[in-house]
This record gives C-alpha cells, structure tokens and sequence, in this order.
C-alpha cells in the first residue's frame, strides 16, 4: 500500500462513472442560535457539494456543528431561537433556504429524508410501525392504503426486516435495537428519496449490530443509487462506506478530500490529531495520542483559525487571519495556512 | 385480557367491601341515632320504630343483614323520609349528579387539553403565559367561591343566565363553569408540561423530517403521548368532581344525589348513608376501572394481563 500518492484524477474519474451530477450545494452556510447567554455561532461557513449516487462522511468531535449542517439541509432547524443567517442550500437547483414550509414539505420526506441517532426514541411507542412507515407516503402521494401497505411490506423486506406482513402491525416497542434502526431507514426510504442524511445511524447499536446496519446503507446505495451524508465521529464507520470525507471543526469544514486522501494523506493538524487518536489494530505498542485542549466557544468565535489554540504547528498568522481555502488536488483542500506557499518548508516532518 | 377483567372485578368487590363495612362501623361510631328528635316521643313508639327499622337487635346482626342489602341492591326505606326508599332517592338524583358530573368533566377536559396544548405550542408566549396565569388563579380558587362569584357576575348583574334550579341546558352553564374551572386547570397545566416534554421528542423530530402537516403531527404523534398523565389523573379527577357536586348543588339548589349524601348524614339516616356511599363507590371503582381500560389502548406498552415475552 502506497500512501502519500495523489489519486485525485483516477478518482474523481471513478466518481464521476459511479456518480452522476451535482445534486447539492451548501454554500456558506452559517447558523445561529440566540440563548440567554448570547448568540451561538454553530455553523461558520460551510460549503460543499453532493453529487448523485455517492456517500459523503461528515466527521467531527461533538458540538462542531455537523448536526446542525444536517438540520438545516433538512429544514429541521427550530425558529427561533436558531437562523440560518447567511448562506444558500441548492438541491436540484431550487434554494431550499428560500422556500416557504409548505414548499419546504413536499421536500422534507419525499427528495431528502433523514435517519436519527437514537432508534429508541425515533419511534412514536403509540402508533403500530405500519402506520409509521405509511403516513410519510400517504401525505405526499395519493396513494390507496392497500397500495401504501403493499409498499410498506417492500420496503421492510429491503432493510432485512423478516416477516413484514406480521410485523406491520406491531408497535415499536415489540422490535430489538437493530431492528427498529431498520424500520427508520425503511421510513427513511419508502418515499424513494435522492438524498439520505444519516446522523450518527450507529451510535446507539451494539457493535455487531453497527456492521450490519453499515451494510444496510451499501446494500441500498446500490440497489436504489441514493446519495447519502453520513454525519458521525466514528472514523471506523467512515473508512467502511463514506466515498468522501469532509472534516468539521468549531463550525466549519477544515478538510474535504476522498476517503483515501484524508485517510494517507490528511494535511490538517486537526485531521492528523483526529486519525491519531484512533486505536489501531496493526501498531499495538503505540499509544493513543490525544487532541490536547477543548475546542473554542461559539459564543465568540476566534479571530482566526479555530484550531490555533489546540494546534501544535500553530503561527502567528493562525491567530488573527481567516486561513484560506487551499487546493491540494482537485478533490482534496483544507483551510490550513500550513499548505500556503509561504508557510512550506517551515516545518518539515 | 378476559383474565384481568375478571382478576379486576373480583377485586372491585373486595374494594367495595372494604369500603361498606368501614362506613357502616363508623356510622354506628357517631353518637346519635336516626330517631333521635327534638320533641320527645312516647317510648312505646320510640320502641316500635326501633324494631321497625331493626335498629334493636344488635349490631353483628344489623350488619350482616346490611350486607344482604347491598347484595340485593335494596336499601330499605328512608328513616328520615317517609314515602321514599333508598333506591327510588337514587334513581332521582343520580341522573342529575351523574349529567352535571359528566357534562363537566367533558368541559374540563377539552378545554384543558386545548388551552394546554396552545400554552406549549405557544411556549414562553402569550397564550403560554395568559392559559398559565389562568391556570393558577382556577385552581387556587375553591369551587364555591368560584359559584357565588359567577352567580354574581353572570346571573345578577348580567343576567345572562339563571342563577339556580336544574330545568334547561342554560340552568346547566353556571354550576358547569364553577365546577369545571378546577379540573380543567389542572388538565391544562399538566397537558402543556406532558406536551412541552412530548415535543422535544425524536419522534417528533422525525414526523417533521418526514414532511408531515402540522395538525397531523401534533395530534397523532403528540398530544396522543401527552394523554397518559392526563389519563393518570382522571380517575381521581372524576372522584373529585362527583364529591365536588354535593356543594355545588347546594348553591345552585339542584335536586341531585349530593342533597340527599349530605342530609343523610346530619340526620343519622342509615339506610341512604349505606345506599349512596354503596352506589356512589361503586361507580368510582367501575369509572377507575374504565380509566385502566383506556391506559392500556392509548399506550400500547402498558399490558393488561400478563407477558407474553416480547422484545425488550
């Protein structure tokens, strides 16, 4: 295995058979939330594209705003107390950030549909799991129940649900861990969404249940070409499915690059800190190394890189200027003043 | 479910039980007997009234024949009221307690889900703070206070409706509000915190994120599991109000059962203290059950028999 070796036109030509076009753009996203304490700044300018057919890994520690990013795209973001303060989000071309709810709707569970963290609480204990699974379909397409159900039954057999007929009519709390995560990507699903936003679909299941769900999501990307964000801190789930991999820190993207740039060759201190404090299988006697310090208060963000603080390769510059956006490879850039031309040479490894 | 509903009766019996024997000890505790009057009677009367009423033999004897009473349902005659048994008092007033009971727990029920629901949606708002501020005054308000003040406002100086008597459904306003505005703060208070609970929910997020209309969300996947608390309480509710209307038909003189429970006491009269006490804890005991009953179809995880071993 070689690393340290640009794969960017090999595969941005791979991408480019297996994905078709550009189906989102989140341009400079910022969101905010007004407390009593002051105003959070959760979101800082984030920007990427999703094209069709691929799965795109947002990482990041908790509170970074990946949720939040997710939410917005979703129009799950409550207002008040939060606002999408600046920034568009284009999906097939119409800004969703410009659209009323009722227009908001017809998106919200037919094109983009979303899967929780938590499968314990993301069902309603009081309605039977049909009822759950068919009501999304039944508010947007007119659909008979006979018809509804009879899709209801399709979907579960595709998430790996045995029996659905029977099943249909039980009630959530009749179902194990796994299993209701299944009946959330089948709800997720039955409206044959484009874009599918995982958060953290994971977390909450056991391990082997995780690798099972993970090849859920494979299984379905290939059987319907759905795109898929996959927002988690778990780098092991990243490495199994994520085709790219944008890295969030303190409300922005400081990395994005294919799976393998960001894995051999992560050019972030924050990237480079993060795959280092992963336990590896292959290097025993190494210790885990962490990411020392806490990250900044949104409330006032820094002047300059958010990561300064924490960084160990850190400049003056770091702390008072924005870094910019540098292209390393045609997929692959990050904000670091590291990669800028004037900085090279200062530090060599 | 056949074998709860049977466990359940059997235990309904035993309750009713508990409870007729504790009222017929501490009946015969008060000193005092029914017979006893101002004028003094001819002894020889005194005496045949006694062994009328069988209040001669001894009291093992008084209760096991009172027991036969309540199993036959046939409370006997009225000591203080000639003319009238037991059963017949019953079957005049209870339709009318039972009709302003049921007419105001129905009113305190939809109103205090409604303003309940409002005050959450609204939270921190206007409405929130109104239906609260609201809230606080009906249920620091004792429900007679409440009565005179609505005779005052809405029978005397507005005229709007009649002030007492049970003829038509305008005679039923008055006594309805006074009555309702107690427990239908108390639903709403507890709706809006179930419901500000309920709302923060990820089920609630995920209809959102499945596009769902907004009404639908709030009452099919909301409100429906912000009931239980609501349901919770109104088994004890229903008992308040149906004591509850013993005063609030003395004020507005309704000829309902709480006259005759009330009366019945002051004037030591056995048979209707054992009668309405009976009937009256019997329907409880059923209402409770009936409560139960909706528990378990609202929230389909609350079984009313036993396992049967499903997932977690």
């Amino acid at each position: 295995m070689t690393s340290k070796v640009n794969y960017d036109e090999q595969q941005l030509q791979n991408l480019s058979t297996k994905v078709g076009k550009k189906m989102l753009e989140v341009q400079d996203l910022h969101v905010t939330f007004k407390t009593y304490g002051g105003e959070v700044h959760a979101v800082r300018g984030v920007t990427f594209d999703l094209y069709e057919g691929e799965t795109l890994a947002i990482v990041g520690e908790s509170g970074c705003g990946k949720s939040v990013t997710s939410n917005a795209i979703m129009g799950l973001i409550p207002q008040p107390p939060g606002k999408i303060s600046n920034g568009r989000i284009f999906f097939k071309g119409k800004d969703l950030t410009k659209l009323n709810k009722n227009a908001l709707r017809k998106v919200q569970g037919v094109d983009i549909s979303m899967i929780f963290q938590d499968p314990m609480t993301a069902l309603n204990p009081t309605l039977t799991v049909g009822e759950q699974l068919t009501d999304g379909l039944r508010t947007h397409k007119s659909i008979s129940k006979i018809e509804a159900n009879k899709k209801a039954i399709e979907i579960l057999n595709l998430v790996g649900i045995p029996n659905p007929e029977e099943r249909l009519k039980q009630y959530p709390h009749q179902f194990s861990g796994g299993m209701r995560q299944r009946i959330v990507i089948a709800i997720a699903l039955i409206c044959e969404p484009l874009l599918l936003i995982a958060d953290e679909p994971t977390t909450a299941l056991d391990v082997t249940i995780q690798a099972q769900i993970l090849e859920l999501f494979e299984e379905i990307q290939e059987k319907t070409g759905v795109s898929i964000i996959l927002i988690t801190h778990d780098l092991g789930v990243v490495a199994k499915i994520a085709d790219r991999i944008a890295v969030m820190y303190a409300g922005k993207i400081i990395e994005i690059g294919m799976k393998r740039e960001i894995f051999y060759n992560p050019t972030h201190p924050y990237t480079k800190g993060l795959l280092n404090s992963v336990p590896r299988l292959d290097l025993l006697e190494e210790e885990l190394e962490p990411i020392e310090g806490t990250p900044p208060d949104l409330f006032a963000p820094p002047k300059g890189c958010a990561f300064a603080a924490r960084c160990p390769f850190a400049m003056e510059v770091c702390d008072y200027v924005q870094p910019e956006t540098t292209y390393l490879t045609t997929s692959h850039y990050t904000d670091c003043w590291l990669q800028d031309e004037r900085a090279k040479g200062l530090f060599s490894e | 479910m056949v074998k709860y509903i049977i466990q359940r009766f059997l235990m309904m019996i035993v309750t009713i039980l508990i409870i007729a024997t504790l009222t017929f000890f501490l009946m015969h505790a008060i000193p005092g007997s029914p017979l006893d009057s101002d004028r003094t009677t001819n002894p020889a009367i005194q005496e045949n009234l006694e062994k009328f009423y069988k209040l001669d033999q001894p009291l093992s004897s008084q209760y096991v024949s009172y027991l036969k009473s309540i199993i036959t349902f046939d409370f006997g005659p009225s000591i203080k009221k000639p003319n009238e048994t037991v059963n017949s008092l019953i079957s005049r007033g209870f339709p009318i307690s039972f009709e302003l009971g049921m007419v105001t727990i129905l009113v305190a029920v939809i109103s205090g889900v409604i303003l309940g629901t409002l005050a959450a949606l609204r939270h921190n708002g206007v409405v929130d703070y109104l239906a609260m501020t609201f809230a606080v005054v009906g249920i620091s308000l004792p429900n007679f206070i409440l009565a005179t003040l609505v005779i005052k406002v809405f029978a005397g100086e507005l005229g709007w409706f009649p002030a007492a008597t049970w003829q038509s459904p305008m005679h039923m306003v008055l006594p309805t509000l006074a009555l309702a505005t107690g427990p239908m703060a108390i639903i709403a208070r507890l709706t809006r915190a179930s419901m500000l609970e309920v709302l923060t929910q990820d089920y609630i997020k995920m209809a959102k994120a499945k596009g769902l209309k907004p009404w639908k969300i709030i009452i099919r996947y909301a409100l429906r599991n912000a009931m239980m608390p609501v349901v919770t309480i109104m088994g004890t509710m229903l008992a308040s109000i149906l004591t509850g209307t013993f005063v609030i038909e003395k004020i507005f003189a309704i000829p309902g059962m709480g006259k005759y429970f009330v009366e019945s006491i002051n004037n030591r009269d056995y048979p209707v203290i054992m009668g309405t006490t009976v009937f009256y804890s019997t329907f409880l005991v059923v209402m409770l059950f009936l409560v139960d009953i909706v528990y378990g179809i609202l929230d389909p995880r609350i079984k009313l028999h036993k396992k049967e071993g499903d997932a977690s």
